[in-house]
């Protein structure tokens, strides 16, 4: 077993970050994720890992920076809160569309505009959607702990260099900001530049004599040759819808009614739904891990049984638009959430599902 | 009279040129008389001499130049408009001995990419940056951009550049010789033979600062022409250059070794 810590949810991600051999980590600081590059200036991952730091002079120069690196194969990352990763959109949709592995981290605020520094969840349709310009997908992982926030850092480099695609995890103000224990995962060794060079054969590393230039671009002037990479990226999108999904499902098997969640919302729906069970309802909670691809499948799976779901998000209802794509009219799905940086209890909660689906 | 034939002339000892094979054979996109082949050419020179090219890493902008990477033999990567400084940033910091250069032009680097470029002189990175200035939009068809002169004409300052309602051209390679991390800055052009020597001259020390850790940005500006957006003949391009350009962007080395000459 590995190192257990008390630790913030953005101190997990900044020592994730070393254990995991990240070569750098480029950010600016925005409250409420400014603990991750504070954490990684005082731990000087220099010294333990030759992991670089540095902090940019804004998050379009971040993004682009993790740009530069990450075309060169090195596993690199960046860390933001909602109006910083709206900057970084631009160089998100050019990663994207250039086909580069990386790891970006939204510990989401209250919005629009500056909005508030307290948690939300308003920026699942940025994350999810696109947010950059152009028809490009990001991994999409949504932790609800801080336990999570550590294993997902893993998780996300696994899975953008498996697909040649960033990946997000997308947290929020709560699971930034709390403490709670974490298991550290033992700490991987950074790749050498050796074998860099051989796992990433694509990667700008240099041109030795002995093969073409590498280039990294994601222009092509020539339409069809613009659609042949499109389409790339759209059969790319495919087997990760088809492959990577992944969901926690609590009290599934025999739930008359559902409640869908992520992040620190499914960690309330939770609590409301063992309130539920110790009153009789049969609720059952299904938690959305990868928000980008949706667990559409997994979803009608349980509408055998399911009469009602309740979506809660602290937004003004994001996600509930891919739960009613994922159950096509069949049973009635309402929605509750805060905003704004407020949050609802688990009684609350409860309330709106015997309100709204139950008809109590 | 003898008919004249390429293959007579075209022989080993007539030659007096070859060009880098760090040049690709793909036909140059610029417009004949530009100055981006010339300029592309002398870099691709310099790595070549300096027996760089499996260690170089070249950023190309967004603009004309924006598939530089069609013509220059090394790796390449194409940035986002103005990200070119942070792109090799992210490079040069994790892989220190590689040789990293951006090649952007006046939009890129003095209007859109103006965080980007102050703030990689100004943390002193090394790195070579060089430096396109034609005044105009050339790719985008002819607009004006932060380097265009006051009174001259661009599709977005039809009567001529207004100081007063659209600023003043900015002189970037100026800003960036007073910053603390910038280790050699010139301007140069390369519209003439002695031009093009002296300009050579310049990338080389620019490559070799790098090489040699000098801890800094070396900076060439490079100012060129742009006929087809100035809508002149190549020739008449050239001295409307000498006699416009040249004097609000005089020639010559603002920067050696970390020191301001000028």
């Amino acid at each position: 077993m590995g190192e257990l810590r008390l630790m913030k949810g953005n101190e997990a991600i900044g020592e994730a970050a070393i254990r995991a051999g990240v070569d750098a980590y480029f950010g600016y600081p925005i409250t409420p994720q400014s603990e991750v590059i504070e954490y990684l200036m005082a731990e000087k991952p220099h010294e333990r890992t030759g992991m670089v730091v540095l902090q940019a002079e804004s998050e379009v120069a971040s993004i682009n920076m993790v740009y530069g690196a990450a075309a060169t194969g090195k596993k690199v990352m960046t860390s933001s809160s909602s109006p910083g990763v709206s900057l970084m959109m631009e160089g998100v949709s050019y990663i994207a569309g250039a086909e580069l592995p990386c790891v970006l981290v939204n510990v989401v605020r209250g919005g629009p505009g500056l909005g508030t520094i307290q948690p939300s969840q308003a920026d699942y349709f940025q994350a999810t959607k696109g947010g950059g310009h152009g028809d490009y997908r990001m991994i999409v992982l949504a932790p609800a702990s801080v336990q999570e926030m550590s294993d997902f850092i893993k998780l996300a480099f696994e899975l953008a260099f498996r697909y040649r695609n960033p990946a997000m995890i997308l947290s929020d103000g709560v699971i930034g900001q709390m403490m709670e224990k974490v298991v550290l995962f033992d700490p991987i060794p950074r790749w050498t530049e050796e074998e860099i060079i051989k796992m990433s054969p694509w990667a700008t590393t240099g041109k030795p004599l002995n093969r073409e230039r590498n280039i990294i671009t994601s222009l092509d002037l020539q339409p069809h040759v613009q659609e042949q990479r499109n389409i790339r990226l759209q059969n790319k999108y495919a087997t990760i819808q088809e492959k990577e999904v992944r969901c926690e499902k609590i009290a599934c098997d025999d739930a008359e009614y559902l409640i869908v969640a992520y992040g620190s919302s499914a960690r309330i729906a939770q609590k409301a739904l063992d309130i539920a069970r110790a009153q009789g309802i049969r609720l059952g909670l299904l938690r959305a891990i990868t928000l980008w691809p949706f667990p559409t499948k997994q979803i009608r799976e349980l509408l055998g049984h399911v009469k009602g779901i309740l979506t809660v998000e602290l937004s003004s209802g994001q996600m509930v638009e891919d739960v009613r794509l994922a159950v096509e009219g069949r049973v009635n799905v309402e929605f509750y959430g805060r905003m704004g940086g407020m949050i609802y209890t688990p009684e609350e909660i409860l309330g709106v599902l015997k309100a709204k689906i139950i008809g109590e | 009279m003898a008919e004249i034939r390429l293959e007579d002339i075209i022989r080993p000892e007539n030659l007096v040129y070859k060009k880098t094979p760090l040049m690709t054979d793909n036909i140059l996109s610029y417009c004949p008389g530009c100055g981006h082949g010339t300029a592309h050419r002398l870099i691709m020179e310099v790595v070549e001499e300096l027996g760089f090219q499996e260690k170089t890493i070249g950023i190309c902008p967004v603009g004309c130049s924006v598939l530089a990477y069609d013509f220059m033999n090394i790796d390449m990567q194409q940035a986002a408009h103005g990200r070119a400084p942070a792109l090799a940033t992210g490079i040069k910091r994790t892989w220190p001995g590689r040789i990293v250069f951006t090649y952007q032009g006046d939009g890129d680097l003095a209007a859109i990419g103006t965080a980007e470029t102050i703030h990689v002189c100004n943390r002193g990175e090394n790195l070579t940056m060089i430096f396109i200035n034609n005044g105009i939009y050339g790719m985008t068809g002819g607009q004006m951009a932060p380097t265009t002169l006051e009174g001259m004409k661009s599709s977005t300052s039809p009567y001529g550049r207004d100081v007063h309602m659209m600023g003043y051209p900015l002189k970037m390679t100026e800003v960036v010789a007073t910053l603390p991390g910038t280790y050699f800055v010139t301007r140069q052009a390369v519209h003439t033979p002695a031009a093009v020597r002296k300009a050579k001259k310049a990338i080389r020390i620019a490559f070799e600062n790098q090489r040699d850790n000098k801890g800094g940005v070396s900076f060439v500006e490079i100012v060129s022409n742009c006929n087809s957006g100035w809508k002149m003949r190549p020739v008449d391009a050239n001295h409307w250059m000498e006699q416009n350009m040249f004097p609000f962007f005089p020639l010559g080395d603002m920067k050696v070794d970390g020191k301001i000459v000028k």
